[in-house]
This record gives C-alpha cells, structure tokens and sequence, in this order.
C-alpha cells in the first residue's frame, strides 16, 4: 500500500506547493469568490434564511475545510459551490466565470467542466467496473473512447488502484470504492474538487488513507480542494478552515499545525491488504 | 453530448440489469411473436382459400335457380321454391352461348348406400358426363358414365375415394353393385383422391350419378336448382357470365325493369367472400394479439418507473458530475426504446419461427407477412417511445441535491 501511494504521478504544468505561505501569495488567482450570498427558501410559509450574507474567496491550490453543526448553512454553501444550485442574492465568480444566476443546463456543463465531486456514500453505479465509473463524467463531456481509457487508468493509479479496473464496487472495500469516487472526480481534469463528507462512511484509518490521497493531488498537482466535514480531526489534514454559524461564516483561519496523512500512515501498524477484499 | 453516447450509456445501464431487462422485454416478445403468428396463420388460410378456388377452375360458373340474395353471396343453392331453371335453358346456353364449353346440371340427394352388410351415408350428385372436365376430377379406376348413361337414365355410379373406403375394404369396386334406397347401382368408375378443401370439409365423400337418374329414380323431380358451367377460358368467365345471363332473360321473357329469376355467379365472387371472411379472421386474431403487445408496452413502462425511483441516486449522481438533464431523459427514452425494439427483434424471430412450425405440428397452412413484420417493428417501437416517455420525463426532472439525499 505504501509503495503504491509513493508514486509520483508526474503531471504536466502542476504546480507543487511545497511551503504553505506561498498560498497566501496574492499572484494565486483566485477560483471560488462567494461575493455576499443569501439563500433562502420557502417551506411552506416560513421562509428559511439558510445562508446571510457569505463572502468567502478560496484561491487556487487551496485545501480548505468547510465545517458546521447541521444547520449551519455548511451543505447549501456547498450545493452553491458545486453549481448544483444558484444563490437568491450575491454573486458567485468561478475559475473567472460568474455562475450565479446560470440555467439548469449552464450549470450542468459547469460541472461538468469545473467542478470534480466526491460524496459521503461514494454514489458508485453499482454492477460497473471501476474503470467505468471513472469514465462516467468523460461521457458526458463528449471524451473519445480512447482518452477516455487513458485517463481512466491514470486516474485510478493516482489514488493508487492499479489492477482494480474491472473490480465491481461491491468486489471492493469502503475506502477502495471512495478511491475510484475520487479518481472520477478527477478526471475531466477540474479546477475544484467538492469533498462532501468523505470519510464519513470510513473507519479512522481507510479515513487516513484517504485524506492522505487528498493532500497528495493537493500538494503534487495542486488541485484545489473544499472539504465539508464535521469531524474536526479531519478538518486538520486540511491547510484552511472555515466554520459555519447560523448561516454566516463564524472562524476562517489557516491551520496552523497540518497534520500530514502519510506521515501517520508510516506510524500506523500495517494492515493485511488482502483483509478488506470480500 | 452526442446521441452516440447517450446510447452507450443507455446500453451500458440496461447491461446492469441483464435479467430485468430480459423480463421487461418479454412482454413485447410475446405480443410481437403473437401478432405475426396469428397474421400469419390468417393470411395463410386466406391464401389456401385462394389456391383451391383456382384449383376448382377460375372458369367455373354457377347457374342457380332463383334471384340472389340481396347483400350476399350464398353459397349454396337450397330449395327456395323455385322452379325457374329448366333442363331447357341449360341445353340452351351451351348449345347457344359461344363462350361456354361445359355444363353439367346437378341435382344432390344424401342417401344411403349399401354394400352388402356395409353402409355409408353420402351425397348423391346427378350430374352430366362432362362434369369432370368441369371440376377436374380424375378417374382411379373404371370410367365416368357416358352421355348415352344421362340420356337413358341409367344406374350407373361413380364413387369418391371415401365412400370406397368405407364400402369396400380394400376390393375394386367396379363391376360390383351399390344398392341405393333399394336400388341397384352399377359401379363404374372411382374417382381420383382430392383431399379436403379449405373449410375442412372431405371432398372425397361424394358419388356421382347420372342427373336424370337422380331426378326421376332418387327424388322424383325434374327441377333443377344449381348448374356448373366451364367458360372457354378464365378470361371468357365474365363474357360467359354475361351472355348466359341475357340468354336467360330472353328465354324467360324478363322485361327491361324485371329482376333476373336466376343467379350466375362465377368463382371470383365466392373466392371475394370467402377472402372477406379470412381477412376478418386475420384482423381479429392480429388485434387479439395486438392487446398482448399493448400490455407488454405497459410492462415497460411499469418497469422504467421502478427503474427511475430505485436509480435515484443513481440519476443524482449523473447529474451532479455534468449531465444535462436532457441527456438524463434521452437516456431513459433511449433504455425503454432498446428494450421494445429488442423484444420486437426477438419476438419477430420467434413469431417467423412459430409460422414455420405451425403447418408442421397443427398442419394449418400460413403465410409469413412482410406488412405484419414491418408493424410489428414501428409498434414496438412506438411502444417504447410513447411508455418510455412519462419515465424519462419524471427522471430529467429530478433535483440533483434531493436524488443524491434519497435514501
């Protein structure tokens, strides 16, 4: 397991950003900026003000963790974030390109194009092999069949699951199917992958695994990364955090000890890699 | 997006669920099977019809005694009272009628006929010597009776293959005696085997005996209510037809507005009503089974429902990575469109199939129909657009955020 994660995926034009203070360097263009948002919705009579006025700019390279009780304006900020839905009031720039008031078919191609997504329940189709899921978001971006299965298998190496390509998810462990979750994320190439609860399914050290997944595209490629979870040890594998509070943003602050996902693994007792297959 | 690739995706989820989609298809397999099988065993009694009515002679004639009935074709004569049909005017038409070549009056008793301890009930003809040319019989054995039998009114007999049968195991009936209604017949010739004709009826259950015989020793009459007459050609039927028709009317002094006391009615006209009756049959068997097919559509769309409620996390996730709703609804359309499109490839293999192997087990004739292969494909196809379309609908109109929350 190590070994596979230690290899490095050389991709051309990626940035690394070694020193963390270089994310705060103004010249980092700026790929989510969240300009006074409200949400509300209607229920019925009683209008909900899920989200008061957020203003939030997360530039590019970033690995930011969005957290919040339930209730706290955290999921619609995300819903807003990943283009699944549009802000009542505000403006939301993305990668340069204001989405706020898109149509439902504008925003489909956003994120399609922009926009890479990993969910809580992994959301895999089930009886499809692992390389098909990854080529999933590749069909709907109209990919060719053949750079389709290239960057299919580049995709499923990066998170280290080489040799799994026909495995069904049902053939494949908890944090082996949020691996192929992510490798679809990461396929049409986006400028922002949305984490919705990743390791919420997993146990603390498949949790690890995956984090550790995450700081590396974030590190080595510089793949910007917004990470909503509850779990404050999870939210410190992250080098930003920004917490919710009744619909506003309450804390934004940089993390000042990150901790480092590879590091722990190498601390960890190892585990049979046989163990978790069926 | 192209439609090439919502097709892959369509095909690719349909690959899922191989044995649902098996079964979904199955309606519209045996709807379409169904339909070409039934079509096909209509429009193949249709087509025997046809071929034994030319066999008959498309140059056969029926002259009968009385008018016709109004609205109908009647294929029988019957004793309607009349008497308006003389042994006169049928000499007549054939001595005067240029276009005609053969008559044979007929008079038809069912009688007993007995042969020693055996006995078998049949129907007697009397009919001239020229009937076989007429209806192409072909003689077995021995001979027909000879004009000089009709003119004395002689007791001679012809017998069909059945009546032999049952008569004479085995021996040659000719020379021997058949006794009718305590008469004895002379038995001079059998008839060659003609099998059953499209209604099913025993063609071979018949004798023949001189019409004057018949007339004077079996019913005592002289009426004569049905003729059989042969134009010199197919295409002389309707000159024939006509000229007879005149030639009757003159004899029978009929005035300008006075209807005709006879009928002549030629093999087209009975092979029209019996083609009538077996396309009624056809459409009636088609649209039994064309009911099947609807339900089969129905079973799709039931199907795609249940498909669109239990994928909707699935259609949530689709849309999340970057499919426009529309391509979520083609693929659903495209999904319920293969599978109709694919039970109709397989039903019509296996309607083909069920054609050829129906005159084999059942030995019913049929006919394998281009038209009802065609409509079977649009139907099925039309099946799967108009039930696939509600389904698809309701999936393109899913909220992402609420699909991918749907436990």
């Amino acid at each position: 397991m190590a070994a596979l994660l230690e290899r490095q995926i050389p991709t051309p034009g990626a940035q690394i950003w070694h020193d963390q203070n270089l994310i705060e360097q103004p010249e980092a263009p700026a790929v989510i900026e969240l300009d006074h948002i409200h949400k509300t919705y209607t229920m019925g009579d009683v209008e909900v003000h899920a989200l008061r006025g957020v203003s939030l700019t997360i530039r590019q390279g970033e690995f930011v963790a969005i957290m919040g009780a339930s209730g706290s304006g955290k999921s619609t900020t995300m819903n807003i974030i990943g283009c699944l839905d549009r802000p009542t009031r505000g403006t939301y720039v993305l990668d340069g390109q204001d989405v706020s008031q898109l149509s439902k078919d504008e925003r489909a191609d956003i994120r399609s194009q922009k926009i890479g997504f990993v969910f809580q329940g992994f959301n895999l189709l089930s009886r499809t092999s692992a390389l098909e899921n990854v080529e999933l978001p590749m069909l709907y971006a109209g990919i060719d069949s053949q750079e389709r299965q290239k960057r299919s298998k580049e995709a499923l190496a990066a998170v280290g699951l080489v040799g799994r390509e026909q495995n069904h998810p049902n053939q494949l462990s908890g944090g082996q199917q949020q691996r192929v979750a992510i490798a679809r994320s990461l396929v049409n190439r986006p400028a922002l992958i949305l984490a919705d609860e990743p390791t919420g399914n997993l146990d603390s050290r498949t949790s690890i695994e995956v984090m550790e997944i995450f700081q590396r595209l974030n590190r080595e490629q510089g793949i910007t990364l917004v990470l909503v979870t509850h779990e404050p040890d999870i939210a410190e594998y992250a080098s930003r955090v920004v917490v919710f509070k009744d619909g506003r943003i309450k804390k934004d602050y940089q993390v000042e000890h990150q901790r480092d996902a590879s590091e722990e693994l190498k601390n960890l007792p190892p585990v049979e890699e046989d163990e978790e297959e069926e | 997006m192209n439609l090439l690739s919502i097709i892959r995706i369509a095909y690719r989820a349909l690959a899922r669920n191989k044995m649902r989609a098996a079964l979904t298809m199955l309606g519209v397999i045996i709807g379409v099977a169904a339909v070409i099988a039934m079509v096909s065993i209509g429009q193949g009694a249709s087509a025997s019809v046809q071929a034994q009515i030319s066999n008959m002679g498309t140059n056969l004639l029926f002259v009968s005694a009385g008018a016709q009935n109004v609205g109908g074709v009647r294929s029988g004569t019957g004793d309607n009272g009349t008497n308006t049909l003389t042994e006169d005017d049928l000499q007549a038409i054939q001595r005067e009628v240029p276009s005609v070549s053969m008559m044979s009056p007929m008079v038809n008793s069912r009688s007993q006929l007995v042969v020693g301890n055996q006995n078998w009930n049949t129907s007697i003809q009397g009919v001239s010597e020229q009937l076989p040319g007429i209806r192409k019989w072909t003689i077995d054995s021995g001979e027909f009776f000879t004009e000089a039998d009709v003119r004395s009114g002689a007791r001679v007999i012809v017998l069909g293959q059945t009546v032999v049968d049952n008569l004479f195991s085995g021996m040659d009936p000719v020379g021997q005696s058949v006794r009718v209604m305590n008469l004895p017949f002379r038995v001079v010739g059998v008839l060659g085997r003609k099998g059953q004709d499209p209604q099913g009826r025993d063609q071979d259950d018949i004798a023949f005996a001189p019409y004057s015989t018949v007339q004077k020793k079996l019913l005592g009459t002289t009426r004569i209510q049905v003729a059989y007459v042969s134009a010199v050609s197919a295409d002389a039927t309707y000159t024939a037809q006509v000229q007879i028709s005149d030639l009757l009317r003159q004899r029978h002094k009929l005035s300008g507005n006075q209807p005709d006391d006879f009928t002549v009615r030629n093999m087209s006209d009975i092979a029209e009503a019996a083609n009538e009756t077996n396309s009624i049959m056809t459409w009636l068997l088609g649209s039994i089974a064309g009911v099947s097919l609807l339900v089969g559509g129905i079973g799709i769309m039931n199907i795609m429902l249940v498909s669109v409620t239990e994928r909707t996390r699935e259609i949530g996730v689709r849309l999340a990575i970057g499919a426009r709703s529309s391509a979520v609804k083609k693929q659903f359309l495209i999904e319920s469109i293969v599978l109709s499109l694919t039970g109709g490839t397989i039903g019509i293999l296996l309607g083909i199939a069920a054609s050829l192997a129906i005159p084999m087990m059942l030995g019913w004739p049929t006919l394998v129909s281009t038209t009802a292969i065609i409509g079977s494909v649009v139907f099925s196809a039309a099946v799967g657009i108009f039930f696939g379309y509600y389904p698809a609908r309701k999936a393109a109109a899913l909220d992402p955020i609420e699909a991918l929350r749907y436990e």
